[in-house]
């Protein structure tokens, strides 16, 4: 019973790490290629842990610490790479305000004189 | 039956490293390449750790974990080169 | 399975070597660079040699990247404007 159960939460992950993978091939710019691949990409990966933790009771301590590794890391990483595509300027599909360049202009405008 | 979920499953990640190297060959900009890696780095694991499952060697479930260190250091060493500058 | 699984690995790092070759910014190159080393380190993997692949994963998807990266911002980053 057990082993069904963690096949079926394996699968989940695994549906969810194929959307990720879909999103990052259909999505129209930069931004939502990042939050389509990063997000759905850890919730699937932390399915599949825990389905094989489900699995195998005693490998938990070491599956825990694989989760605690991504789940602390891939949001910094998105959040960083975020950041430098917008510094390079990358172009934005259908977005109305951009609240980050306001705020750089306002800062650079009230510095320069 | 339940060997039939798990092969449903590794299909599913099989295309998964698909769309993200098709993404990689026709990726617009340098971003749109790296954000790649870090999906492929990401699915990567699972499949490491769906593996180490089914052959039964708690070996492998190693693997993942350097994985999951080094993958991060190098993102963000090029997340930081690409926001700063040279 | 799993000699599927193996042809798309191997012909993974086929591609992102051949990419790294071809690829004119500096910093895509390299990036191909490190995925060609993380497919070779899932290839040991799946045909079971895990001591080969946590060095494989270690030295050259971790510790090469940073090399590279050193080694652009000390020559002043040429080769990053043009795609």
């Amino acid at each position: 019973m057990s082993e069904l159960i963690g096949n079926i939460v394996i699968l989940v992950g695994a549906f969810f790490l194929f959307s990720a993978g879909l999103g990052l091939l259909r999505m129209p710019d930069v931004f939502t290629r990042i939050q389509a691949g990063t997000k759905a990409s850890t919730l699937g990966n932390i399915l599949v842990l825990s389905g094989l933790g489900i699995h195998h009771p005693d490998w938990a301590l070491k599956l825990l610490i694989v989760a605690y590794f991504v789940l602390m890391t891939n949001p910094l990483s998105s959040h960083a790479l975020s950041r430098a595509a917008h510094a390079a300027g990358a172009p934005m599909v259908g977005t109305v305000v951009d609240a980050l360049r306001d705020e750089d202009g306002i800062a650079a405008k009230e510095s320069s004189p | 039956m339940a060997d039939i979920i798990l092969q449903v499953a590794i299909v599913l990640i099989f295309f998964s490293i698909v769309f993200g190297v098709v993404r990689l060959v026709i990726g617009a900009t340098a971003v749109d390449r790296v954000v790649a890696i870090d999906m492929l780095t990401v699915v990567t694991i699972s499949l490491v750790a769906l593996y180490a499952d089914i052959s039964g060697r708690f070996v492998y479930l190693d693997v993942a974990l350097v994985y999951g260190l080094l993958s991060f250091l190098s993102v963000l060493a090029i997340a930081r080169f690409l926001e700063k500058g040279p | 399975m799993l000699e599927l699984l193996v042809l798309l690995v191997c012909g993974s790092i086929l591609i992102s070597g051949v990419l790294a070759v071809l690829l004119r910014n500096m910093m895509a190159a390299m990036v191909s660079a490190g995925l060609a080393s993380l497919f070779a380190a899932v290839s040991y993997v799946l045909l079971a040699a895990p001591d080969v692949a946590m060095a494989e994963a270690a030295i050259g998807s971790g510790l090469a990247t940073l090399i590279f990266l050193y080694s652009i911002r000390k020559t002043g980053g040429e080769g990053l404007g043009d795609e």
